[in-house]
């Protein structure tokens, strides 16, 4: 028993050290690949590849967020409905006011991240369950982003911003996918080598350990919750340059998308283990999947059904391994 | 001893897991209407053979018998049918249900297609009333004190018609007026004829209720003692396989400076009241009372853990406020928590992140840390300290006293002016717990105002110079080490 606890830690801190906790599901993106690649004769190509990638922008920025605020034991409901609140600020102040675009997106973005800071003042202050206090800010901005225009779309943004999400820089990456990159990297930094992203793994094993260790937890849990509404926003300025317009109905249900991507890269509900390392494959495995699926015209209804046994496949058989 | 015939017996009862033998061949037989202790240092095998009694764990090798015939319990269930009651040292009952419906949880009596709860509530009743137990059986379990609940897991294995119990640790959260109300019960059930395995590491009450002791050592029976009431440092040494110079160190002599002072401290619940202490540079400051008397509510209040409502603490003459642990740790003042694994330690991380977790600013530079050097900030720790573990183990693997000097170690690269250790010694076997008093020690050596509580009478006499009694959320009286025994200390904590 010593010996197979050592040579599993061997394994993972030695050859994996950034994927510690993830190899399950690492190894389920490479099995699906290997699959897709003998299944289909368009998926192993870099021009499916990139598109993966540009599918994956908005899924990708947001689970980060949702990540970090599962990490400590948390949950956020409310990302989807601040995206799309962000995006109607967003084409608001643009289109209706006329704000420059290089003010109007830091401002969506800030009508965001108060979302989130609202939240982490009710749970921590208030002491209102997470799951509670974000299903109200869900219903709350999703709300506010309709009262915006009364339920319509807003269009009408510049061209360079519709080409961010299209021009390839270098035959490669678009501005999007670059904005997801850098979010991923930043994330995994902060989260494994910040003292503010070490924390957050004290709270999530226990908040009270974490407490009396000196450690200050409502903060902590107030930042994550603004962060996590602030990438949701971030999300939302991908989803809009992609679409090149904003509507108040975007984003339903997408945090589930992201709680699903962030459970499938490994990271426990109940908090403390995982990291944005997982969940990054975690939104690879999502992304590859409904692009294979697609590839082999699968109706978008088994979509969501093969989606679905994917995520209990993902936990059990990590459960399954825990146990052994 | 007894004639009639044993209630179960073991013959050559032998557990591997794997290559690793934790049971070498154990004998044992409990006859009706006796107490036997079954005593050793944690790692003993004293968990697994209670296990493989409460068919929790499938023996390797060997057999049993129950009132005569073969008996092996494929799952706890039928061995409850059995009639081998198993009391766990954590309690396990649903606090938002009634009494009546956990001790029938699973099987409610029922009347066509219903439970039915007359029955069920009066067979509770009675199962309680046999105990000695005066509480209405459709109360809530929630609320009721840690002994009361210990006493319905009993009246709970009694229902099932329990033959044999297995009391696990039950008085480790019990207080003086509990327990004794638990050894009344107890002796009820063995006038019964009950048999009862009673598993402890508290010395002093074994010699009271027990009639036999069998003291196991890796995992086999190395001494059984006729009797209970055989000396202390007897079974001390039968545990620990070599004899005991000494169970306390020597006390080192305290400066004249005074490091901590508390001043009318009264919590906002009335926890305490009117709280007057001091401690010196150097000295170890000792907390007795009893369950309730507002001990460790006291002491999360200095360390910053809970609010005050009124007056002050002084640090080296100096009022500071504690209105977080932030504020207590910034000023040096650090505690060593009661309840080791919901707040001492993260079970499911490593050693080296747990001792991390304190020192995280200390550990980064410019706010940046990696795995590697916060490992190697501990593995200092954890060799300084002779843990017995890997840096990257978790903490959860660790024995109780490993634990502990994990939750200690974390605190001393702050270099704390006052350390507060709320019960270090709880579920810790005898011979570490040594390790632990010697770590008090080079704290107060090293000029630290320690303060300890305990609920162990004899460790809270040992350790400390000086020693505040409390009685119902209030000071009691103060009293030298000359002055202290266990007559006078309890004389002050029943007021």
């Amino acid at each position: 028993m010593v010996a197979d606890v050592k040579e599993r830690q061997g394994f993972a801190f030695g050859m994996l050290p950034s994927l510690r906790g993830a190899t399950g599901p690492l190894i389920g993106l490479i099995v699906l690949c290997l699959f897709l690649t003998f299944a289909t004769d368009k998926f192993l190509s870099v021009r499916n590849f990139l598109n993966v990638l540009d599918q994956i922008t908005v899924l990708g920025v947001m689970a980060v967020g949702m990540t970090l605020v599962i990490l400590i034991g948390g949950i956020d409901l409310a990302v989807g409905s601040v995206m799309a609140l962000a995006m109607m600020v967003l084409g608001y102040l643009h289109v209706v006011v006329g704000m420059p675009m290089e003010l109007a997106i830091p401002l969506a973005l800030l009508a965001a991240a108060l979302n989130g800071l609202v939240a982490g003042i009710l749970i921590t202050r208030f002491n209102v369950p997470a799951f509670i206090a974000t299903l109200a800010m869900m219903s709350i901005a999703r709300g506010l982003a309709n009262m915006i225009t009364d339920g319509q779309q807003i269009i009408g943004f510049p061209a360079w911003f519709n080409m961010m999400a299209i021009v390839r820089f270098g035959g490669f990456l678009t501005l999007t996918v670059a904005v997801m990159i850098v979010v991923f990297i930043v994330g995994l930094l902060y989260q494994r080598y910040r003292h503010g992203g070490r924390v957050l793994y004290a709270i999530g094993g226990n908040a009270e350990v974490a407490r009396l260790a000196g450690i200050n937890v409502q903060r902590a849990t107030v930042l994550v919750y603004v962060v996590c509404s602030f990438l949701a926003g971030l999300s939302g300025m991908v989803l809009a340059a992609r679409l090149d317009s904003v509507q108040p109905s975007s984003g339903v249900s997408y945090e589930l998308d992201a709680i699903a991507a962030v459970v499938i890269g490994g990271t426990s509900l109940s908090g403390g283990t995982g990291g944005i390392g997982g969940t990054i494959i975690g939104v690879l495995i999502i992304g590859v999947l409904r692009n294979g699926l697609n590839l082999l015209s699968v109706s978008p209804f088994m979509q969501q059904v093969i989606i679905g046994a994917v995520i209990v496949l993902a936990v059990t058989a990590e459960t399954y391994r825990k146990r052994k | 001893m007894m004639n009639r015939s044993p209630i179960l017996s073991l013959r050559g009862i032998q557990k591997s897991y794997g290559p690793i033998k934790v049971l070498h061949g154990v004998d044992l037989d409990i006859y009706p209407g006796e107490v036997v202790a079954l005593l050793g240092e944690n790692g003993a095998g004293k968990s697994t053979l209670s296990n493989i009694i409460s068919g929790t764990v499938q023996p390797s090798a060997g057999g049993m018998t129950w009132l005569g015939k073969p008996y092996a319990p494929a799952d706890p269930r039928a061995a409850m049918d059995e009639g081998v009651g198993m009391i766990h040292q954590e309690l396990k009952l649903l606090p938002k249900l009634s009494i009546a419906e956990n001790i029938f949880v699973g099987r409610y009596p029922m009347k066509s297609g219903r439970v039915d709860r007359k029955t069920m509530e009066e067979r509770a009743r009675a199962g309680l009333q046999r105990l000695g137990l005066d509480v209405p059986p459709e109360r809530l379990v929630e609320g009721l004190s840690t002994g009361r609940q210990q006493l319905i897991e009993i009246a709970k294995a009694l229902t099932l018609n329990a033959r044999l119990l297995i009391l696990d640790e039950p008085t480790a959260a019990l207080g003086g007026e509990e327990t004794r109300a638990l050894f009344r019960q107890i002796e009820r059930l063995k006038a019964e004829g009950v048999g009862i395995i009673y598993i402890s590491h508290r010395l002093e009450e074994i010699r009271q209720i027990t009639d036999r002791i069998v003291v196991m050592r890796d995992g086999a029976k190395v001494q059984e003692f006729d009797s209970g009431d055989v000396p202390i440092r007897t079974i001390v040494e039968a545990m620990v396989g070599r004899s005991l110079e000494r169970m306390f160190p020597a006390l080192p002599a305290p400066n004249d400076e005074v490091t901590l002072e508390v001043r009318g401290l009264s919590s906002p619940g009335k926890a305490f009241r009117d709280i007057n202490f001091s401690v010196r540079k150097g000295e170890v400051f000792g907390i007795a009372g009893l369950m309730g008397a507002g001990r460790t509510e006291l002491v999360r209040a200095i360390t910053g853990a809970d609010p005050i409502s009124a007056g002050e603490v002084l640090l080296h003459g100096k009022p500071v406020t504690l209105r977080s642990p932030i504020d207590a740790i910034r000023n040096g003042i650090v505690l060593v928590p009661e309840d080791r694994k919901l707040q001492g330690v993260v079970l499911e991380h490593s050693i080296a992140e747990n001792i991390g977790y304190a020192n995280l600013k200390e550990i980064a530079r410019k706010g940046w840390v990696s795995s590697r050097r916060i490992r190697d900030f501990a593995e200092d720790y954890i060799k300084r300290f002779g843990v017995k573990g890997r840096s990257g183990q978790n903490a959860g693997e660790l024995s109780g006293g490993n634990q502990q000097k994990v939750v200690i170690a974390k605190w001393l690269a702050r270099k704390p002016q006052v350390v507060v250790l709320d019960e270090p010694t709880r579920g810790i076997d005898v011979g570490a717990r040594s390790s632990i008093y010697d770590l008090i020690m080079d704290l107060a050596r090293e000029g630290v105002a320690v303060i300890v509580v305990s609920s162990d009478l004899e460790e809270v006499l040992g350790v400390s110079s000086r020693i505040m009694v409390m009685a119902q959320g209030k000071q009691a009286g103060i009293l030298n080490r000359e002055d202290a025994n266990d007559v006078s200390v309890m004389e002050l904590a029943t007021i």
